[in-house]
C-alpha cells in the first residue's frame, strides 16, 4: 500500500526519497523544494490539514537538525510525514510553510523557540513558549534539562525578591539508562547531572541573536 | 460711559464635538487580558487594540504555563512519562494516558488483548464526558449562567468516584502503562458505570432546558465567532471545533483503533461554525459517549488486561514477580531500563475530547525515547485567535474563548 | 495568652460582651476570607470542585472568588508557576491590600513538584510569602478545605491590633526562600 503511494509521490516529484517509518508514509524531501512540494500536496493531492511542524536535534551526527512534518488529507483520511534536513549546522534554516498552511505560523515560532531554527520568509519570527528575551534554545541536546542561570524576566519583580532563574535541583535523578553500551553503561544512572556538588554547571553558546527577531 | 461692542462667534457644539470625534477616531485603546483572567480558561494573555468596543488586532501570548514536558521526556521511560501525560489536557486525564500508551505500542508493534481495548475505550469515553460536561457547565457560566456549572460538576463528582474506584485517583489518573492499563476494572464498576449513564442524561435535559433556546444565550452566541470551513482546516483545527464548521472529520470513525469499529454512534457536524453550533456539538458528543459507553459495557470481553507476551514491555503481575526468578528479572529490567521499544520513528494521534491528541516519538531504541513531541489541540486552536477575534466586541472575547474549549496545559506543554 | 477569649457573665455583663480587640478583628476575618483564585493548572480543577456543591467551600465563607486582587483576602496559588508566570504573581500578589495571605496549592505551588526543567518555578515561595502549604498531586479538595481551615486558626492567632498600629505591617521579604539562602 504504501509503496505504491510512494511510487506515485516519487514519479510527480523525483527529488524524494522513502524514509522509514513505523505507521504511514513517510518521505525525505530537499529543503529548497519543500513549498513546492506543499502547496502541490495542498491543491492537487488532498493533504489540506497540516498537523504538525517539529524537529529534531540529533547531536553529534550531521546534518544536525531535521525539520517534521505531518500532513493529513481530510477527504482520503491519509497521513503523510515529510522530512526535511536542515544543512547548516550552527546556523540551522528552513523555508516557512505559513503561505501555505496558516497553521504553520505558531508551529514555526515554536520549533524556533525551543530549537533555533530559523524559517526563511516567516512574518513574525519571535518566541512563543519561553519569554522573549530567553537567550537559549531549551529543547537542544546540549542544553540541560535543569536549565540555566539567567535573570528573571521581570526586572522590578527580580530586585524585590532577589530571585533568579536558577537551574532545577536535580541531585540524584532522573535515573534512566542510555539504549546500548555494555550492561555498566545501559545501568540506570541520573542523566542529567547538571547541577550536583561534583560537576560544574556546563553552559551551552546562547544562541547568535539572543532570541529576538532581526 | 462709552459701551464697547465686540462680535466673537462661537461655533455650534454639534459641529465642535463632531470635529472631536473625528479627532479621537485615530485613537485605539490597547487593553491586556490576562494572564490572570476568570475567562481565559487558564493562562492565555490577549493584547488587544480596541476601537472604542471593537477590538482591531489581538495577539495571544502563550507560554504562561510552558513546564519543559517534551524536555522532560527524554529523560524518563516511557512508564515513567504516563503521569505527564496526565497533566496536558488535566480535565480528560484518561484520554491523554490512552492516546500516549497507543502511540508507544504503535512503535513497538505491539497488539494490545481485546478487554484491554474496551477498558481504554470506556476510559475515553468517560473522560470526554467529563470533559464536554466542564466545557459546557464553564461556558455556561462565562455567558453568565451559573446555575449550569453547578448541575454539570455535579455529575463530574459522580465520575470522578468512578475514576477514583478504577485508577485510585480522582483525575489525574496515569492508568495505563505501555502494554495494558495498571490493574483489571474492579467488581460490580461495570454497573456503577450504567448508572451513571442513567443518571446523566436527565441532568443534560436539563441543562439544555436553561441553554439552548435560551434567548439570552442565544443573543450572546449566535452568528459570534464563526470560523470557516476552509479557515478551520488552513489553521489546523481539529476536534468539535473543526466538526462546527462542517468538516466531518472524527478520527474514532475515520482512522478507526481501540475496536471503535464495532460501536454504532453518530458524529454530529455543525453548518455555521460559530459559538452556538460549538456548543451544541458538545453537548450532542455527551449523548454519543453515553451510547458508546452502553454498547462498549454490552460487549465487554473477558480476557487479560494487558499483552501477555510483551515480555520486554509489560512488567509482571507482582505475584509472580515475588516468587520466580524469570518473573523477577524481567521487572527489574522493565522497572529500570524501561520497557524496550525498538527503534523508529511514529506519529499516532487520537480523538480527544479537545481535538486530535498526537504524538510524535523517535525512538533510537531502549528505554527512553530520543524526541517526544506532543501536538496538543488547543495549540493549533487557539492559532486561529488573531484572526478571528478582530472586529468583534469586547464583550464577546468571553464567548468566543469559552466556546473554542481549550486547555493551557496541552497547549503550553 | 489566646486571642480567642470571650468572657461573659450575664448577670454582671447583661447583654455586653467583654473580649479582646484581637479576638473580634481574627473572628471577623477568618469567617469571611476571601480567596483570589490563581487558577494555573490542574489545581484549579480541584479548586472548581471545592467550590462547587459537593465540596462546598461556602460553608467556611469562601465562596466569594474575588478574581480582582483589591477585592480579596488569600491568595490561592492553584498550578505550576513558571518563569515567564512568575512576574504576574508577585504583581498579583502586591496589589493584594493587607491583611492577606496565601497558600499555596499543590506540589507544582509548594516545591515546583514534579516538573524539575529550565521553565518551572521551584516554588511560589521564592516570590511570595506563603502561610499554608498543601501536598498533593492534586490535592483533595477535601485537603484543600483543611488547609482553609489551618489559615483560618492561623488568622485567629494573629496579633492583629500590633499590626495595624505598627509602622511596617509585615517583613515579607524575609520570609522569602530565595533570601534565605543563596539558590
Amino acid at each position: 500500500m504504501a509503496e505504491s503511494e510512494f511510487a506515485q509521490l516519487q514519479e510527480r516529484f523525483d527529488y524524494l526519497s522513502e524514509r522509514e517509518s513505523a505507521d504511514h508514509l513517510a518521505v525525505n524531501c530537499p529543503a529548497d523544494k519543500l513549498v513546492e512540494l506543499c502547496t502541490a500536496l495542498r491543491d492537487e493531492l488532498g493533504y489540506d490539514l497540516l498537523l504538525d511542524v517539529t524537529a529534531v536535534d540529533w547531536d553529534v551526527q550531521s546534518p544536525r537538525f531535521t525539520g517534521f512534518y505531518h500532513l493529513l488529507s481530510t477527504t482520503k483520511h491519509e497521513y503523510l510525514r515529510i522530512v526535511s534536513d536542515c544543512t547548516d549546522d550552527i546556523n540551522p534554516s528552513l523555508p516557512t510553510l505559513s503561505g501555505v498552511f496558516a497553521a504553520a505560523n505558531w508551529h514555526e515560532r515554536e520549533t524556533y523557540d525551543l530549537m533555533g531554527i530559523r524559517y526563511e520568509g516567516h512574518p513574525d519570527l519571535r518566541r512563543i513558549l519561553m519569554w522573549d528575551e530567553y537567550p537559549y534554545h531549551p529543547l537542544r541536546k546540549d542544553f540541560p534539562l535543569a536549565g540555566i542561570e539567567t535573570p528573571l524576566p521581570a526586572a522590578d519583580v527580580a530586585e524585590a525578591t532577589k530571585a533568579k532563574v536558577l537551574p532545577a535541583p536535580m541531585m540524584g535523578g532522573p535515573f534512566v539508562s542510555s539504549a546500548d553500551g555494555p550492561m555498566s553503561q545501559t545501568e540506570p544512572s541520573a542523566l542529567d547531572e547538571s547541577w550536583t556538588e561534583q560537576k560544574e554547571k556546563p553552559v551551552p553558546s546562547a544562541s547568535p541573536d539572543g532570541g529576538k527577531k532581526n | 460711559m462709552a459701551t464697547t461692542t465686540k462680535e466673537i462667534s462661537i461655533g455650534d457644539l454639534g459641529a465642535r464635538s463632531g470635529e472631536h470625534e473625528t479627532e479621537l477616531q485615530g485613537e485605539t485603546m490597547s487593553l491586556n487580558v490576562g494572564p490572570s483572567h476568570p475567562t481565559t480558561h487558564g493562562v492565555l494573555r490577549l493584547k488587544m487594540e480596541l476601537d472604542g468596543d471593537i477590538v482591531k488586532t489581538c495577539d495571544p501570548v502563550l507560554g504562561y504555563l510552558h513546564r519543559g514536558d517534551e524536555k522532560i521526556a527524554e529523560n524518563m521511560t516511557y512508564n515513567q512519562f504516563v503521569p505527564y501525560t496526565d497533566r496536558l489536557d488535566y480535565i480528560a486525564p484518561l484520554a491523554n494516558n490512552v492516546a500516549y500508551a497507543m502511540a508507544v505500542e504503535k512503535l513497538a508493534n505491539l497488539e494490545v488483548p481485546e478487554r484491554c481495548q474496551s477498558i481504554r475505550v470506556l476510559c475515553s469515553e468517560l473522560a470526554r464526558i467529563s470533559s464536554h460536561l466542564l466545557g459546557v457547565g464553564v461556558y455556561g457560566m462565562d455567558a453568565g449562567a451559573w446555575t449550569v456549572f453547578m448541575y454539570t460538576f455535579t455529575e463530574r463528582e459522580k465520575l470522578y468516584t468512578l475514576f477514583e474506584e478504577l485508577t485510585g485517583a480522582r483525575f489525574t489518573t496515569s492508568y495505563t502503562r505501555i502494554g495494558g492499563v495498571a490493574r483489571d476494572i474492579p467488581d460490580g464498576w461495570l454497573g456503577r458505570v450504567l448508572e451513571f449513564c442513567k443518571g446523566v442524561l436527565p441532568v443534560l435535559d436539563q441543562v439544555d432546558k436553561l441553554l439552548t433556546r435560551n434567548r439570552i444565550f442565544m443573543d450572546r452566541t449566535v452568528g459570534i465567532g464563526a470560523i470557516s470551513k476552509e479557515d478551520a482546516i488552513a489553521y489546523g483545527l481539529t476536534g468539535p471545533n473543526l466538526r462546527a464548521c462542517g468538516v466531518d472529520l472524527d478520527l474514532r470513525k475515520d482512522k478507526p483503533y481501540l475496536g471503535y469499529e464495532k460501536y454504532d454512534f453518530e458524529v454530529p457536524v455543525g453548518t455555521t461554525g460559530d459559538c452556538y453550533d460549538r456548543y451544541l456539538m458538545r453537548a450532542e458528543e455527551i449523548r454519543q459517549s453515553v451510547s458508546i459507553v452502553r454498547q462498549c459495557i454490552d460487549q465487554f470481553p473477558e480476557g487479560s488486561y494487558y499483552a501477555e507476551d510483551a515480555k520486554k514491555i509489560f512488567a509482571p503481575q507482582k505475584a509472580k514477580v515475588l516468587t520466580s526468578m524469570e518473573e523477577l528479572i524481567q521487572n527489574f529490567m522493565i522497572v529500570t531500563e524501561g520497557p524496550q521499544i525498538p527503534a523508529g520513528e511514529v506519529y499516532f494521534e487520537a480523538e480527544n475530547p479537545k481535538g486530535a491528541l498526537g504524538f510524535f516519538i523517535v525512538s533510537k531504541g531502549g528505554g527512553v525515547p530520543y524526541r517526544l513531541k506532543i501536538r496538543g489541540p488547543s495549540f493549533c486552536n487557539l492559532s486561529i485567535l488573531d484572526k478571528l477575534i478582530p472586529g468583534h466586541y469586547l464583550t464577546d472575547i468571553t464567548v468566543i474563548l469559552g466556546s473554542l474549549d481549550f486547555v493551557m496545559g496541552e497547549c503550553d506543554r | 495568652m489566646q486571642n480567642t477569649n470571650v468572657a461573659y457573665d450575664s448577670k454582671v455583663e447583661g447583654e455586653i460582651i467583654v473580649t479582646q480587640a484581637d479576638a473580634v478583628i481574627n473572628w471577623i476575618r477568618k469567617h469571611s476570607v476571601w480567596p483570589m483564585p490563581m487558577g494555573l493548572a490542574c489545581c484549579a480543577i480541584e479548586l472548581m470542585a471545592a467550590g462547587a456543591s459537593r465540596f462546598d467551600i461556602s460553608r467556611f465563607g469562601m465562596e466569594v472568588m474575588r478574581f480582582s486582587p483589591r477585592q480579596a483576602d488569600c491568595m490561592i496559588v492553584a498550578g505550576t508557576v513558571t518563569y515567564k508566570m512568575a512576574e504576574v504573581v508577585r504583581r498579583i500578589y502586591e496589589q493584594m491590600a493587607e491583611p492577606k495571605w496565601v497558600v499555596a496549592m499543590g506540589a507544582c505551588a509548594s516545591t515546583g513538584g514534579m516538573y524539575r526543567s529550565y521553565a518551572t518555578l521551584q516554588g511560589v515561595d521564592r516570590i511570595i510569602p506563603v502561610d499554608v502549604y498543601i501536598s498533593g498531586c492534586p490535592p483533595r479538595p477535601e485537603a484543600l478545605l483543611d488547609a482553609m481551615i489551618k489559615l483560618q486558626d492561623k488568622i485567629g492567632r494573629e496579633r492583629s491590633v500590633k499590626n495595624l498600629t505598627a509602622p511596617n505591617a509585615k517583613p515579607a521579604e524575609a520570609e522569602l526562600a530565595g533570601a534565605r539562602k543563596e539558590s
